[in-house]
């Protein structure tokens, strides 16, 4: 026991002596909160449109104006001609443009079905979607202004978000950044820590040490799951505090989750780093796995998206199963048996992660 | 004609750096397995073009026209339509995350439905803690009771104003073709900060840096052979992940080789200037490589207009955006797999990633002198 003592507050003294070190483990976590916080949104804000009117009557003036009162759109750019409407999509002045044939006001005031066409940049397909999206809205209301009784709906859809009424994208974005963050401070952490002794030398010196392997397995990863544990009970904090995101669940279960979670890393950190050779190789392999785990968590697409072979894959990455964990305490007020049906497989996650590196670690020694 | 011995010197320095790196095995790994891996998930795992998403019925009429609405959300292309089952389970299915969103059709909806004022409700319930698959479930559970009206009318009503929206360079709106370019902007910003950083971090730490700051060459020549071979690895990398995005994914290439070849040398400017400075700052590999992914690899997935529009983003943060060397490659990139050769605006980007490129280059002199010193 004092063996592992005395091994744990050394590892402690490797990672937090050096005051930049120290520096990269706190303010990093900082900077991701409130800097992607903020810039990941899905929404389109803020963008330019051209106009060209080959019309120039009533309604297209009105639908102009429509546009231009919309809180989405930026600046209006008026467009003279065909090569102008190229131009200005090509060099990326507006990411759409509306156009008006000649009769356009005619055919909306003798009723006659009247079309709008709309250019937009397919170089960014998934924003033009959500734009074309706004101007469909502003020309059904403009329409359903002209004509208020043209076609009864049959029925009437009421739409309710549950968990999120506003679609807020940064309530997603919060609690999927404490899934994030633990994969660089569980991972990329204890990949590097043993990578490094190894070529400093230093890793030989343990080794002929009184200390058994576990206990220096044990070592290297207690300072990781800590400042893992300590990061995220700072984003605990701050995200319902500063970010008015609502933490409705269990925050014990959370932990209890996050400490599966960070434990499950640290085992596929030990066996980056019984892989590799050099620093260097140990943070590219931390990063080959960190880059595919996060893209598989459900983080940047849904799942059900991916291929089916792929959802399988899904399965063993544990940020998929945390990000489960973290978007339920937060945002849907999770029931217990609920966190624990995602908590187990993390366990599993981490058995199996931790009793292979350290397997591994055995074999390299012998 | 005969080499000046400072040309010989050079030539010297630039074979052994590059002896060095091609020796290395894991320079094979970073330049052409790293790629494949990135741009295969990439491809494969990101895919922002919904399938069926699960969503739950709820049918509490039997009448006709309601059996006919939950026929039409069955057939829907865009739904798997999970059992019909009554609200309070599937609201433990939605909170489980294992449906998207649910329809609930009333019992008194076919009633209603004809009744003068046709006042008939339906109830759309999303799972609003993933808000993109949330808006698609609104929006298109809406599409479907809209159509299934129009057919129920007969036609569609007179009077209404349609949008047609046309989709340039990507009628298909396939979202590979916007990933892919973003995601071979990453592996460049890889190889080119990440890399550098990390390989001459280490030689300050050993120790070997101050050996060869000993030699007559001078400092700019010093970093040239550092960064050359990195450049020159940073190029075939590029090559071979546009060969993949044509062959694998299907991507048009609508410009020029020379285009291709004139945008991606000038991100290798700032992309490798900023190595350099990162390795020549910290000194340490731990440190430069928890800098490197934190000034060079975050923004440029997160800040470079890849996965979210900048201009959505708050003003502070917008700002932020131009000293992102990445945000200037991604439009150029886009466009000469897409449009063509657009050569005003790879004018533009190139202007700013070479002027950045030069500001990190003379910091990291500056860096490397007063190390030295």
């Amino acid at each position: 026991m004092g063996r592992l003592r005395a091994i744990i507050v050394k590892e402690m003294w490797a990672l937090l002596r050096d005051p930049r070190s120290r520096l990269i483990l706190v303010v990093p976590p900082l900077m991701q909160l409130f800097v992607f916080g903020f810039a990941t949104t899905l929404e389109v804000k803020n963008f330019d449109v051209g106009v060209y009117d080959r019309d120039g009557g009533h309604w297209s003036q009105e639908f102009i104006q429509r546009l231009g009162g919309s809180p989405n759109v930026h600046r209006i750019v008026t467009l003279g001609s065909p090569a102008a409407v190229r131009a200005a999509i090509n060099e990326r002045t507006v990411l759409a443009v509306v156009m008006f044939d000649q009769r356009f006001s005619a055919d909306v005031s003798t009723g006659r079905a009247a079309v709008i066409q709309a250019v937009l940049d397919g170089r960014r397909s998934n924003a033009a979607q959500i734009v074309a999206g706004y101007l469909t809205e502003i020309a059904a209301g403009m329409g359903a202004q002209v004509r208020p009784n043209a076609g009864a709906p049959g029925a009437q859809a009421i739409v309710s978000h549950w968990f999120n009424p506003n679609l807020d994208y940064l309530w997603f974005a919060m609690p999927a950044l404490i899934v994030v963050l633990g994969m660089v401070s569980g991972l990329a952490m204890t990949a590097q820590s043993v990578a490094r002794e190894r070529e400093l030398g230093t890793f030989d010196q343990l080794m002929v040490s009184p200390l058994r392997v576990h206990e220096i397995l044990i070592g290297k990863m207690v300072p990781p799951l800590l400042i893992g544990l300590a990061n995220a009970a700072l984003y605990v904090i701050l995200i319902p505090n500063v970010f008015r995101v609502p933490l409705t669940g269990s925050v014990p279960l959370l932990f209890l989750a996050l400490t599966c979670y960070l434990l499950a890393l640290v085992g596929v950190g030990m066996l980056v780093s019984a892989v590799a050779q050099t620093q260097q190789q140990a943070f590219l392999g931390a990063f080959l796995v960190t880059v595919p785990s996060i893209l598989l968590s459900g983080y940047a697409s849904p799942i059900e998206n991916m291929p089916g072979w792929l959802q399988v894959v899904a399965q063993a990455d544990p940020a998929k199963h945390f990000l489960i964990v973290s978007e339920g305490v937060f945002l849907k007020a999770m029931p217990p048996p609920e966190i624990l049906a995602n908590t187990w497989p993390l366990a599993l996650i981490a058995l199996l992660t931790l009793s292979a590196a350290s397997w591994l670690f055995r074999a390299r020694m012998e | 004609m005969k080499a000046t011995p400072r040309l010989r010197r050079f030539v010297a320095m630039l074979h052994k750096e590059s002896l060095q790196i091609v020796r290395d095995p894991s320079t094979f790994l970073i330049a052409f397995v790293l790629p494949l891996i990135m741009l295969f998930f990439f491809g494969y795992a990101i895919s922002l073009d919904p399938k069926r998403t699960r969503i739950g019925l709820a049918l509490q009429d039997s009448g006709s026209p309601a059996q006919g609405l939950a026929q039409a959300f069955e057939n829907s292309e865009w739904f798997a339509v999970h059992g019909r089952h009554d609200v309070a389970s599937l609201t433990q299915e939605l909170s489980a995350g294992r449906i998207r969103g649910f329809v609930v059709i009333p019992q008194d909806f076919s009633r209603r439905l004809q009744r003068p004022g046709a006042d008939a409700q339906i109830q759309v319930v999303t799972d609003g803690s993933q808000p993109n698959a949330a808006g698609f479930v609104a929006s298109y559970a809406q599409g479907v009771q809209a159509s299934w009206a129009a057919e129920r009318s007969g036609g569609a009503p007179a009077g209404r104003i349609e949008l047609v929206p046309r989709y340039w360079f990507n009628p298909g709106l396939t979202s590979h073709y916007f990933l892919i370019p973003g995601s071979i902007v990453i592996v460049m910003t890889m190889i080119g900060t990440l890399l550098t950083a990390l390989v001459v971090a280490r030689e300050w730490e050993r120790g070997t840096m101050e050996a060869l700051l000993a030699t007559p060459l001078s400092m700019g020549e010093f970093l040239a052979t550092k960064v050359i071979p990195y450049f020159l690895l940073g190029l075939g990398s590029m090559m071979l992940c546009t060969l993949l995005a044509i062959l694998l994914f299907g991507l048009p290439f609508r410009g020029s080789v020379l285009a291709l070849l004139a945008i991606s040398s000038a991100f290798l400017v700032p992309a490798l200037g900023q190595g350099l400075l990162i390795s020549a700052a910290t000194k340490n590999q731990f440190v430069a490589s928890q800098v490197a992914l934190l000034s060079a690899f975050l923004p440029a997935l997160m800040l470079s207009g890849f996965l979210f529009e900048i201009s959505s983003m708050p003003l502070p943060i917008r700002l932020l955006t131009y000293l992102v060397p990445a945000r200037y490659l991604i439009p150029s990139l886009q466009s000469v797999f897409l449009v063509g050769d657009l050569w005003g605006l790879f004018a533009r980007d190139m202007a700013m990633m070479l002027t950045f490129g030069a500001l990190f280059f003379l910091l990291a002199l500056r860096a490397t002198h007063r190390r030295v010193a």
